[in-house]
């Protein structure tokens, strides 16, 4: 169309006049993608570990999601929706990252050789936040897209078979670990790269924050290891019942023998399933 | 008085002469006996004069102040000036700051690299034209910030912050923090009439304050204790602000 401006931009000439904003926007944009994703990988902690609490717990958290309780039905594509939200911050925060990792073996020899030779904490944290965002490229997708394209497939024994039957416990287990150091050491690096909390003295303020940082890593660590254990634990004991829904406490008791959809997806037949076969 | 028993201390420098073809990096081990209060710029004056009068390093004002005498203490960049031996363990290794051309062994060209980091970033108070009368009183400037502006310019330009800092090293055209905190002083200098879009021109893209990835290793270094963390964090702020302007 416009060819002109076009040429002038294909040139390089075209920062002449007055240098783009983007760069500025675009570390906006890392930084800000970066706390939403940090901070709802905390919240996400809170409704997964609700497994700690019961198995019925976990099916109240995932049946809200669902909006059952606003709307009477479930609705399973909202966490569908959801999930893929994540999924676009996750793909736009990756694509703002790139720019950052060493680009070609020069630069990573250069920074692995400065990184053993300085002995700097900051500096070795800066290449564990690479390794561990390179692999949540693939660990987060995978995770994302599972949860995005079975909608509905989200309790107690729905996730621990997905956990134990069908094999993602090894994935669960790194991508666990890799979201909390890089979330941990996110969180910390936009603390003092904008200097949010330095207050009147930032030096004791930084040492503040890494201790911080640290215990942060270690409570979401622990808390997250447990609730995989949890999932781990029901997969091998429901293993015989491979496949059934669950369905809470006191429905099993409103609907005896019989069993049916303890909350029935909108728009769907109730389905049967034996609920008295949940020990 | 007792003798007082002193430390040998084993000093592994690293030497290559640029110049000599022949030449190829390698450690040499020097063996000295520790002084009282004896500082690294000492020590290599001592193998200069005693051992190898072919070690080459830089030095001026033994004093912390010219930024010349930096190089990589254990792998650290640190003036030698100031550094004492006491502080450092019985064996430890010294090698030229990476990032600076080569001179020879200890000695690296700091200078030539400000010089271009300064016409980059015009690291000097941009007055208008013609306001400057040199018989006119200068305006009085607030003491405190005066004493800001002090603070942040006591940069000797030694140039630790590059050596130490990853982001540097990797990417050649970084402006370093040693740039940001000339920025930042002269942001806040109300003798510069530069405005933020000037600033902007400067520093406003990934080879200025946006390919700092926070590594703090300049701040950890800097060998006159400058708050280049939040310096850096202030460009940032005001240079993101144009953005959305
Ligand atoms: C595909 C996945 C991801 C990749 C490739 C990735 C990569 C990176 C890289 C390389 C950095 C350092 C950028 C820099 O030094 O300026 C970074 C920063 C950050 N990441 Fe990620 N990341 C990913 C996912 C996540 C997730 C899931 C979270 C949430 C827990 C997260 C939170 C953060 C935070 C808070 C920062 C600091 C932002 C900043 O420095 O401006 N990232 N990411
Ligand atoms: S900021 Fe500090 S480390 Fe960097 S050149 Fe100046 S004095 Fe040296
Ligand atoms: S904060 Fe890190 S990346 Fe930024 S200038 Fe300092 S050492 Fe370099
Ligand atoms: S000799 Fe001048 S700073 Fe060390």
């Amino acid at each position: 169309m416009n060819r002109t401006l076009e040429v002038i931009a294909g040139s390089d000439l075209v920062e002449r006049p007055r240098r783009s904003r983007w760069p500025a926007r675009l570390d906006y944009l890392q930084s800000a993608s970066g706390l939403v994703l940090a901070l709802f990988m905390w919240a996400h902690m809170g409704f997964v570990s609700s497994i700690l609490f019961g198995k019925n717990a976990l099916w109240v958290v995932a049946r809200t999601f669902e909006g059952y309780y606003f709307f009477g039905h479930r609705y399973p594509v909202i966490v569908s929706i959801a999930a893929a939200v994540v999924l676009a911050l996750v793909i736009g925060h990756a694509a703002l990252a790139v720019r950052k990792f060493p680009i070609n073996y020069r630069q990573f020899r250069t920074f692995r050789g400065h990184m053993a030779m300085m002995r700097h904490g900051d500096t070795s944290l800066w290449f564990a936040q690479v390794v561990t965002g390179f692999a949540l490229f693939f660990l987060a997708s995978v995770h994302l897209y599972i949860i995005m394209s079975n909608p509905g497939k989200i309790g107690p024994y729905e996730s621990s078979f997905r956990v134990w039957d069908q094999h993602l416990w090894p994935l669960y287990l790194l991508l666990l670990l890799a979201v909390e150091f890089h979330g941990g050491i996110g969180l910390y690096r936009l603390s003092v790269k904008w200097n949010w909390f330095g207050g009147s003295n930032p030096d004791e303020a930084r040492h503040g924050l890494k201790v911080l940082k640290w215990a942060i890593t270690v409570f979401f660590l622990a808390i997250g290891l447990a609730t995989l254990a949890t999932f781990i634990k029901i997969g091998i004991t429901a293993h015989p019942i491979y496949g059934e829904r669950y369905v809470p406490t006191w429905q099993q008791d409103a609907l005896p023998g019989h069993g049916g959809q303890a909350a029935p997806v909108a728009g769907q037949p109730a389905t049967t399933s034996q609920a008295g076969g949940a020990q | 008085m007792n003798e007082v028993k002193h430390r040998k201390l084993k000093i592994s420098v690293l030497r290559y002469n640029p110049q000599d073809p022949e030449s190829v990096p390698h450690m040499q081990t020097y063996e000295l006996e520790e002084a009282d209060g004896m500082t690294l710029f000492i020590a290599l004056n001592e193998i200069r004069e005693k051992l190898d009068p072919s070690l080459q390093f830089d030095y001026v004002c033994r004093a912390g102040i010219c930024g010349s005498c930096a190089m990589l203490v254990n792998g650290r960049p640190a003036l030698t000036c100031r550094q004492l031996t006491k502080d450092l363990g019985d064996e430890f290794t010294l090698a030229p700051l990476p990032v600076f051309e080569l001179i020879g062994d200890l000695s690296v060209n700091t200078g030539k690299w400000m010089r271009g980091m300064s016409e980059r970033l015009e690291t000097w108070v941009h007055a208008k034209e013609q306001e400057i009368d040199l018989r006119r009183i200068e305006e009085p400037m607030d003491p405190e910030l005066a004493e800001k502006l002090y603070e942040v310019d006591r940069c000797i330009e030694c140039g630790c912050c590059v050596a130490g800092c990853g982001t540097a090293r990797m990417r050649e055209d970084f402006v370093g923090a040693v740039g940001l905190n000339k920025i930042a002083r002269f942001k806040i200098d109300p003798r510069d009439t530069r405005s933020d879009d000037d600033f902007y021109e400067l520093v406003g893209d990934d080879d200025g304050v946006f390919g700092c990835m926070s590594l703090l290793g300049c701040h950890d270094v800097c060998p006159k204790q400058l708050p280049l963390q939040t310096q850096i964090a202030y460009v940032r702020r005001k240079m993101v602000a144009m953005a959305f302007s």
